[in-house]
Order: C-alpha cells, then structure tokens, then sequence
C-alpha cells in the first residue's frame, strides 16, 4: 500500500512524537508512506481567517504535488486534514475558486485527489482483523477516552471522517488492542486549537472542561489524532493546576502510540518521552500477549 | 409626507460585503439558535453566534463590528455542523474578521489577529511555519513578553519546539501564493 505523506509543519516541532509514531506504525505495517518533497504548510487556522483564496491555495499546492504522483493523500494532523478537503471541496463546487486558485498556482488543479486521515486509512484499508493479527501486546483493559476534537468530524459533509456527533473509528482502534473505550459525551468538544498562544484563557477553559470530563468519567488516559488537542490538553495542564486549582495528570497520547504499543515498538521510539505529563500509566498496563 | 423612491443602486451593506466574501446566504436563518447552544464560547462573549447573524440581517453596521465573538470565535464550526439551514457560520466569521482588518486605522491591535500575522509570515518567508520565529514575532506585537517562558527550556530539551526554520519547503511556490492577489 502506497500513500503521499504530508506531515504537516508540526510535524517538526511540537508533534515530532506524532511524526514519529506514524513512521513507525506504518512500517510495521508495511505502509509505504512517501513524504510530498518540498511540501508546504497548509495554512491552518490564521489563512483562513485572513483570506479565503489564500486558504485554499496552499493546500491546493500540496494536492498538486499529490496528484503529480498519482497518489492518495494521507494526512495526519486534524487541521492539515480539514485545510485540504475543505480545498478540494470548494475547487470542486465553485468554478471562480478554481480559476482564482489556478491563478495563484500557476496551474489548473482539479480537486480531485483523495485525501485520507491515517485513522482512516488503518480501518478502511487495512481492516482491524488483520491490524489485530500484527499485535504483539494489549492494552490490558486500560480505560481510554478517545478524543476527536473539531477538524476531523466538521463540516462532516466536507470531510466525511464519521459521524460529526459520535464518531467511533478511534474508539474501535482501542477496542480492538484490548483496551476500554470510555463512553463520555466530550468526544467532539472543542479544546481551543490555534488559539493556544494568543488565547490561552480560552485554551485553558476548553481544555479543563474536556479534562474534567475524562476523569470523571472514568478514563486513565485520552488518545488523540490532531497535533493541537494534544498540546492542548497536554502542555496546558500545568496552568489549568495553577489556574483551577485541580490536577488530572491525566496522560494524553497520540492513537498511533497506543497502536505502536501493541505492534511491540518500544515506547521511545514512539516519541512518548516528549510526552508533558507522564504517560506511565499507560506504558506500564501494557502487557504481553500470551 | 413625500415617499421618495430613488432609481440609484442602494450602497452595499455590511450583509452583502459579508455574503460576497463568506458566500453564504445570510437570509437562510431561521434564528433556531442551535448554533448559540452549541457555541463552546457563547458562555463567555457579549453575544453568540445567532444574535451575531440578527444584527446582520437587521444591517447595524457599527453594532456588529462591536461583537467581542469576532476574536474569540475558536472556528470550531459546531454551529455549522448543528444548523438546520446549512449556513457556514464559521465562514461569516472570517468574513467579519476580514473586514473588521480592513476598517481598522490605525491598524489592529487585537491578539488573534496579530498571531495570524505572524504565522503567516514565518509560513512567506520559510515554506512552513516556524514556531519560535512565530511566537517572537507575535510577542513583539503584543508585547507580551513574559508569556509561556516557564515552557521553553521543558519544550526545548524535549525537542518540541524546533530551533531553526525548516528549509526543505518548495520557497519559490510559495513566494508566488502570496505575491498573488484575487
């Protein structure tokens, strides 16, 4: 199976731990991930805010390298994921977008190629039976909260991930390592996202909540699949503490790392050192499997 | 009382500079205010998403524009995906974002909008964004520059936060993106 890689710029610096975990994931799985040379930054949050052409442009010029290759688009931060289909979407349904992009561009681009969420992309094409035949160790019953955040689910019919109100994908991952996928009603709550620096107060309200949530709820740790959840709820628990008044150390981690667990990779190479609040309690319930 | 019925075309009005920019039709709403309900911020701003569409449809120019929800808006797009006439409320945001930019002189001082500035930046001159340049950038904007100090040296040892700018980006595909105007 062969996929275009964009990783996406926090690929590089606060999501290294992401980037590392896919690699190895689909190594082992033998997905051949082949990343976009000279890839671009899709924009994100602030191009949107600032000028519509402009945030579908800079996905566009990655389809472009995409599609120069003939190759679905694996993507897998959340915000990178919702930039390029929202671009694929608008270039498809609005022909003076188009025109507008190709200008940008220097060339015509379609829209047309298939951009994928690594998640997806682990349940639809490789399946869960024959992930399940690849796990050497087991969650061991630990009690996971499987957060999805905005940009994966919404608009659902721009991104067609899973259901905007409940999606499961994730919560069938864990199920399948041997884990217990929580039931909790903060699935596809918002943590704040880019407004990590320039609204903190913002950040540290979203985030508690759906902290607050997990814990009561029973969860040991939250998994995630988006780079800004997972600094998010991670980083910010030390001023949620200082803030609030409440401590969850509660570890937050990336699904490709509870995956990574299971196919046997050691937990370093999974980038779970870079982890803020420790992420013992999940390493230590892994088990073995007999 | 004479009833004047003037054959000019009417100025546009802030409904239709947001429709022409958002593409959405401002008239679909049926203030069912799911949106307002579903709003993670509604709690904490002077009013939600639905009275913010009210005021549109009703053209108070310079009451929209005093809409603290402009900045604090998290783009989540719940409202959109909870709105029974499919209307892109996250879209009339960036609209109202857009334009409150280009009314501003002098020009703004406003957080999110400083942020947006400076990412994009370090995205035209590198390809990708460039976290420390960022936040350097952005703190000499606002002058805050004792934010998050704590978190740099546990970011740097555990290399969360690179030092340098990546230089594989494709730097010419973006100069063009960006000298490019609509």
């Amino acid at each position: 199976m062969k996929y275009a890689y964009y990783p996406g710029c926090s690929a590089e610096s606060t999501a290294r731990d992401q980037y590392m975990s896919v690699g190895q994931v689909a190594r082992a799985l033998d997905i051949d991930l082949v990343e976009l040379k000279g890839w671009t930054c899709c924009g994100s949050t602030p191009a949107h805010q600032t000028s519509k052409t402009l945030a579908i442009a800079l996905p566009a010029a990655n389809l472009l390298m995409a599609k120069k290759l003939d190759l679905d688009m694996v993507v897998f931060c959340a915000s990178c994921y919702n930039r390029m289909k929202v671009a694929n979407h608008e270039i498809q349904n609005n022909a003076s977008i188009r025109q507008k992009v190709a200008k940008y561009l220097g060339e015509d681009y379609d829209g047309k190629v298939r951009v994928r969420h690594f998640v997806e992309v682990l349940i639809n094409d490789i399946g869960i039976p024959k992930l399940q035949k690849h796990f050497t160790h087991t969650l061991d019953g630990l009690k996971v909260a499987s957060y999805y955040g905005c940009l994966l689910v919404r608009p659902a019919d721009v991104t067609g991930f899973d259901d905007p109100e409940n999606p499961t994908l994730m919560d069938r991952l864990v199920k399948s390592m041997g884990g217990e996928s929580i039931d909790w009603p903060h699935k596809v709550a918002c943590c704040g996202g880019g407004f990590a620096i320039s609204r903190t107060d913002i950040v540290v309200e979203l985030s508690n909540s759906i902290l607050d949530m997990a814990k009561s709820s029973g969860a040991q740790c939250i998994t995630v699949a988006c780079p800004m959840c997972q600094i998010n709820l991670d980083m910010r628990q030390g001023d949620i503490s200082k803030m609030k008044k409440t401590t969850y150390e509660m570890p937050v981690v990336y699904i490709t790392q509870l995956l990574g667990l299971c196919l046997g990779i050691s937990w370093r190479k999974l980038g779970m050192n870079k982890c803020i609040v420790s992420p013992k309690p999940v390493t230590d319930v892994v088990k073995e499997l007999v | 009382m004479a009833i004047v019925i003037s054959k000019k075309k009417k100025a546009e009005t802030l409904m239709d500079a947001v429709e022409s920019i958002s593409g959405v039709h401002i008239g679909d709403c049926l203030q069912c205010k799911k949106c307002s309900n579903g709003c993670p911020v509604a709690g904490i701003t002077s009013i939600g998403p639905a009275e913010t569409i009210r005021r549109l449809q009703l053209n108070t120019d310079d009451e929209s524009f005093e809409n603290d929800l402009i900045w604090m808006c998290v783009s989540c797009e719940t409202c959109y995906a909870r709105c029974p006439m499919k209307i892109d409320m996250a879209a009339v945001m960036d609209a109202l974002r857009v334009l409150t930019v280009r009314k501003s002189t002098p020009p703004l001082k406003e957080n999110v909008h400083l942020f947006n500035k400076s990412f994009l930046k370090t995205v035209r001159l590198f390809g990708r964004t460039y976290d420390l340049g960022m936040i350097a950038a952005y703190k000499a904007g606002t002058g805050s520059y004792m934010q998050d100090t704590d978190k740099f040296p546990m970011m740097l040892r555990k290399r969360k936060i690179a030092l340098l700018p990546s230089l594989k980006g494709d730097k010419k595909y973006i100069k063009r993106i960006f000298r490019t105007k609509d």
